[in-house]
């Protein structure tokens, strides 16, 4: 166990290491990184010096190295648009970004699995039909229509909540959080369903199927046949065996739910990494989007390492597979 | 006379499709005493297994009981609601599926699984309960129980996996046992321990039991009686030497000349021409005539019943030397 771990944290390592040659080529390879800083009529000489106080004439694997040891330590030089430490920054946006994906997450889990199961349960009943059509409007509309669907319709029309921004946040520690307040919470709730509700039906299909599937096995049949009551062998045999290919899934989406975010931070003007990243691709702000690669993948690669172990916890299976490998 | 354990009475099984209802059991009739174990033969096909699940309660839509009755010990359960019936099934009958391998759910210690059903039928504590599962658990034959108890199904064999399934169908103390193909998917060294264990705890508990296989040499090493069956209906039923030794309808004649002995002459084995009739095209008269060596003209019109003849009771036309005593009960 504690073997397989480690080789999976290992793998996880060289995955970093190659994204961090990508985020890195990027200073290379989209243009000099000084005509970002300097203005036009800055002499020669003047553009030199900061050339050379930037490091920027050292050999190509000597910059990386340095960029690959700060990198590791959160340091990922200074933004050309806001002249601050791109980690402060980074720091500064990421809590929205992360309380809207969390949000965002439990939000699909709770109603994809919920609605999952009951239609997986109760085939035939005009609610099953109406998920049904509701999961294929949240597989087949854009992300950033639906937001802007909402937007119209609870703040435009009925005025019930904020078209943008995140309300007022409370401060614990470095940590800014809008779970505390009134208006943080009546902020997060369109964003939440904008982002989540791809995931969501993503999910509730998932379920669905695993169910059905599941539902067909001899071992629910043999539960039958033992005379369980119906909820124990929905809820307790059926179930367990349904979620173990939706939390790989659910966990997968974690990442692609903080990726994604993008689209939606931006239709909510939502104060998070994603703003923040899009702010750096219209001004080439390439320090911001070498850092937010590398933070999304490091975010990936740790969803992807717990999923591997949470499998392990929950399918017995898998156990004795990895103490042997193969 | 004493009640049977199992009475099953003119039971009509059918599965509807689109265009028509096809019948899976046409008419089956037989009993099961206390202690006795009834062996029930036939290809696949013959509606074997469907007999089984009918007696517990299992047909799945779109199969449905479609008439007849069955009685647990002179109660009538065919009829009662599924919560009633979902209270007798694990408790009064208990049941054994094919596969060992796919009957126990991977994700839970079969210790788990086991004190599960004991507490859905009995009234006992969590401790009682997994005291009486360890105790189960030595009683089906499985080596330190108490440490086994807390394994995973995928880490017993086959065989051991199929030890716990029958601890699972003995758990409550049932009446009686449906065991359906339990061997089939086994070793052949494996399948005799299973069969024996099986027989064993009949007569210990004199538990009545339904084996359902399509191995001649199951039936012949375990049961007291043998059915068989062919397209729905039962072709013969009687003590089981009888049967063997001396099969009076053409089928079971067939079934018995395809058993290979070891001590036989070198003769081939007989085959019986054709295949079983699909159920949508059950030909009229007795189902086996276009297969039967012996048809005469009343086999392609007219239906037999099963009759007694001597210990057993057969359906066919040869033997209708009583036109008017149609046996629905035979003697065990």
């Amino acid at each position: 166990m504690l073997a397989f771990t480690l080789r999976r944290a290992i793998q996880a390592i060289g995955v970093m290491i190659a994204v961090g040659v990508i985020a890195f080529s990027m200073f290379r390879f989209a243009g000099d990184p000084v005509n970002q800083i300097v203005s036009l009529d800055t002499p020669a000489a003047e553009r030199e010096a900061v050339r050379k106080s930037l490091g920027l004439d050292d050999p190509v694997p000597v910059q990386f190295a340095r960029y690959f040891v700060n990198a590791a330590q959160f340091k990922f030089g200074v933004s050309y648009q806001f002249r601050q430490p791109v980690s402060n920054l980074l720091m500064e946006r990421m809590p929205a970004t992360l309380e809207l994906a969390a949000c965002a997450t439990v939000f699909a889990m709770v109603f994809g699995i919920l609605m999952g199961v009951y239609s997986a349960l109760r085939r035939d009943t005009i609610l099953t039909k109406f998920f049904q059509a509701v999961s294929l409007i949240g597989i087949s509309l854009p992300t950033f229509l639906i937001g802007i669907l909402l937007i119209y319709l609870f703040s435009v029309t009925l005025g019930w909540l904020p078209s943008f921004g995140r309300g007022d946040v409370v401060r614990i520690g470095w940590w800014t959080t809008g779970l505390l307040t009134l208006s943080g919470l009546k902020a997060l709730i369109m964003p939440s369903i904008t982002l989540g509700l791809f995931q969501m039906t993503l999910i509730m299909r998932l379920v669905r199927a695993e169910m059905l599937e599941v539902l067909r096995t001899d071992y629910i049949r043999f539960a039958r046949a033992r005379g369980l009551t119906t909820r124990a062998i929905h809820f307790g045999h059926a179930l367990k065996n349904t979620l173990v290919p939706v939390i790989t899934v659910a966990g997968l989406q974690f990442g692609s739910v903080i990726a994604f975010a993008i689209i939606t931070e931006t239709v909510f003007q939502w104060p998070g990494m994603g703003l923040l990243f899009v702010q750096a691709v219209q001004n080439v702000d390439i320090p911001i989007m070498a850092a937010y690669l590398l933070m999304v993948s490091l975010i990936f690669v740790t969803i992807n390492l717990i999923v591997d172990i949470l499998y392990t916890v929950v399918d017995p299976r898998l156990r004795s597979t990895i103490s042997r490998p193969a | 006379m004493t009640i049977p354990v199992l009475s099953v009475r003119n039971l009509e099984v059918e599965f509807l499709t689109r265009r028509s209802a096809l019948r899976a059991i046409n008419g089956v009739s037989f009993d099961i005493a206390k202690g006795e174990v009834l062996g029930v033969v036939g290809e696949s096909g013959a509606g074997k297994s469907v007999t089984g699940l009918a007696v517990i309660g299992l047909i799945d839509p779109p199969g449905r009981i479609a008439g007849g009755e069955i009685y647990l010990s002179g109660t009538r359960i065919d009829h009662l609601p599924p919560e009633e019936i979902r209270r007798i099934r694990g408790k009064r009958i208990g049941m054994i599926f094919q596969d060992p391998l796919t009957s126990l759910n991977p994700l839970y210690r079969i210790g788990d699984q086991i004190v599960e059903t004991i507490r859905t039928h009995m009234n006992l504590s969590e401790t009682a309960a997994r005291k009486r599962a360890i105790d189960l658990l030595a009683e089906v034959g499985i080596p330190a129980p108490e440490k086994r108890i807390d394994a995973y199904p995928h880490e017993f064999s086959g065989g051991m996996r199929q030890r716990v399934v029958i601890a699972l169908a003995i758990c409550a103390e049932p009446e009686l046992i449906i065991a359906d193909e339990p061997t089939t998917a086994l070793d052949v060294s494996v399948q005799a321990q299973i069969i024996s264990l099986i027989k064993r705890l009949g007569r210990d508990h004199g538990t009545a039991v339904m084996l359902v296989t399509h191995d001649m040499g199951v039936i012949a090493e375990t049961s007291d009686r043998v059915a068989v069956m062919y397209s729905g209906r039962i072709a013969e039923i009687g003590p089981v030497q009888d049967v063997v030794q001396n099969p009076l309808h053409p089928y079971a004649k067939g079934l018995m000349g395809a058993i290979p002995t070891l001590a036989g002459e070198d003769k081939r084995l007989v085959q019986i021409p054709g295949s079983m009739p699909r159920l949508s095209a059950i030909p009229p008269g007795c189902s086996f005539n276009p297969r039967c060596a012996f048809a005469f003209d009343r086999c392609r019109v007219d239906r037999p019943e099963p009759l007694k003849h001597g210990s057993h009771a057969v359906a066919c036309h040869l033997f209708d030397t009583a036109p008017n005593e149609t046996v629905k009960e035979t003697a065990a």
